[in-house]
């Protein structure tokens, strides 16, 4: 069983290349199932069900979405190899800029958009910094410099990572996504396998539900600003 | 490179910046300002600001550490031209989407410019998809491509990461908030080009030159007319790209001079791709390729009859200029300008 782990920001066109990569696949006689872990709603198991990819989805709900990735990226697993799948590809959203999936040794990959800005692969943090490829889409409508100028700001961030350029709309580019994720080495568990990065912590009272504001409320790890410094 | 990485480790912020102005930008993306760390060594920045301070940035001192060196060996590639430029291309035939061998393998050389004609959903963007992932017969028309005669390496098809080609098209646009003359100096210091200021100039001038309108360097890049756009993207392309082809997908959108940019491409010895449906173009390329049902179903060379024609079409190109500008202006057209 391969694994590999795809996040991005919100609306970057992770389902979009995903199903792109995974009909790659298919076509050179793989099988594939697919895991979107999101927020709050996630409407995409039609969009993968009508290309015949066998989906499940987890809502996260009130919980961190990594938290609730980690818990259940196992269960998943399992559901994989039961099906027999050559592949399983899991699909979040890096909600916060600060989240990441990524697993050592399990292929990790980020999608993040030319639309998205210049400065923001400088926002996203171990998502983006500790992946193995950035997948870079919506290229086809900006300049050939705008192009040149994102990539090379990623490269900034993520010297390491092999960068695709990729087109949700036509599949342009998903060729090599296909490639590259064809070449990641198969694992049998994730028991203690170890993530890359810590996940976001989540110890406050407001964790646990409180909805009160106010100083004797905060529980637990808070994280203050300084509003007094200098101007 | 060992060498060099002990005495980096010795050096402090502001020397490193000092001796590599663009790992600023590097330094940077982990919060590591020279303003507050300048004096620090670079193996210093380990007990403070403190592997803490890495980890709030998403990542950790070793991983910013080891990003550096990989960093500044990349830029320097990307200095000496990539390591990556072709003198020509071989697409070996595929089939059509019947299974039909093509008949035709086509070569496409530096300085040279390829038309590719035919309907709408005959195949003339996998075509090009081909070609931009180096097909090796494990794309669905089973095409080859050659580079210099010969079989690309795995490591040489999946290093490219798009900098081997350039693409254009009619949807393109500009999205970045900046002006053409800062646009063009992020681009420039991206691509570590020398003299930028030289270089941004060139690029500008040369963009009013095929612009139809002038425009100034203050101008925002979005604010650019659609002509302007595409005049200032093909002279960007041709004399900051790193590509050694460029793929064109329509340039018919008035107000940019299109023989002139096709002439830019060609004398800054790119390969030149362009799938139109405008005569004038197709007839300025060398050769064209018709597509038909998914395969190359002719491979043509410009003849001199359609030189002939294509000068006819130069001529009321022109014309078609004048008269635009002329109404631009508020003037009348008299009936002795009609083109015969």
């Amino acid at each position: 069983m391969k694994l590999v782990t795809i996040a991005g920001p919100p609306s970057s066109g992770k389902t979009s290349i995903i199903i792109k990569t995974i009909e790659e696949l298919k076509h050179r006689g793989f099988s594939i199932g697919a895991v979107k872990f999101d927020c709050i709603s996630a409407q995409d198991e039609e969009i993968y069900s009508t290309h015949g990819i066998p989906v499940r989805t987890g809502l996260s709900g009130g919980l961190c979405p990594d938290h609730f990735f980690v818990s259940n990226i196992e269960e998943a697993l399992s559901w994989a190899k039961e099906r027999n799948f050559d592949f399983l590809i899991t699909e979040s959203a890096g909600l916060c800029n600060r989240c990441s999936p990524h697993v050592k040794d399990v292929l990790a990959i980020c999608v993040i958009d030319n639309l998205s800005g210049v400065n923001t692969p400088k926002k996203i943090g171990p998502m983006l910094k500790s992946a193995d490829i950035v997948a870079i889409t919506k290229g086809d409508i900006v300049s050939q410099a705008e192009r040149e100028v994102f990539a090379y700001r990623v490269r900034q961030v993520n010297p390491r990572s092999t960068i695709v350029h990729i087109n949700g709309v036509t599949g342009q580019g998903s060729f090599y996504l296909a490639k590259l994720v064809e070449r990641t080495p198969a694992i049998e568990t994730l028991q203690g396998a170890i993530l890359r990065f810590t996940m976001p912590g989540a110890l406050c009272s407001y964790c646990l539900g409180e909805r009160k504001i106010g100083d004797d409320r905060q529980i637990g790890i808070s994280k203050l600003m300084n509003f007094r410094g200098d101007d | 490179m060992i060498r060099l990485k002990m005495e980096m480790l010795e050096l402090s912020i502001n020397e490193l910046i000092e001796r590599i102005p663009w790992v600023e930008e590097y330094f940077s993306s982990f919060a590591i300002d020279a303003a507050k760390f300048g004096d620090k060594k670079l193996e210093e920045l380990e007990t403070s600001p403190g592997n803490e301070h890495f980890i709030e940035k998403g990542s950790n001192y070793s991983a910013f550490l080891d990003g550096f060196f990989l960093f500044i060996e990349q830029v320097r590639d990307l200095q000496q031209g990539d390591g990556f430029t072709v003198q020509s291309l071989k697409v070996v035939p595929g089939h059509d989407k019947n299974g039909k061998k093509e008949a035709y393998s086509v070569e496409l050389k530096k300085g040279e410019v390829t038309a590719i004609v035919g309907p709408t959903g005959s195949g003339k963007s996998r075509l090009l998809g081909d070609i931009e992932s180096l097909a090796q017969g494990d794309t669905p028309t089973g095409r080859k491509i050659l580079l210099d005669g010969q079989v690309p390496t795995d490591e040489e098809r999946f290093s490219t990461e798009g900098r081997f080609i350039a693409q254009l098209s009619q949807n393109m646009n500009f999205v970045m908030d900046l002006s053409v003359e800062d646009f063009l100096t992020m681009h420039a210091e991206s691509r570590m080009a020398d003299e930028l200021s030289h270089t941004v100039q060139k690029i500008y001038d040369t963009a009013n030159i095929l612009a139809g309108e002038t425009f100034s360097k203050k101008t925002p890049v979005t604010e650019l007319s659609g002509g302007q756009s595409r005049a200032l993207m093909i002279a960007d392309t041709a004399l900051l790209s790193p590509a050694s082809v460029v793929l064109i997908d329509e340039i018919e959108n008035a107000g940019v001079d299109k023989i002139r940019s096709l002439e830019l491409l060609v004398s800054n010895n790119k390969i030149v791709l362009i799938s139109t449906h405008d005569p004038l173009l197709a007839l300025s390329a060398d050769q064209r390729l018709v597509i038909k049902n998914g395969g190359i179903h002719k491979r043509l060379k410009t003849t001199n009859d359609e030189k002939e024609h294509l000068k006819y079409l130069e001529k009321m190109d022109r014309k078609i200029t004048l008269l635009r500008d002329q109404l631009r202006m508020g003037e009348e057209i008299e009936l002795t300008e009609l083109l015969t």
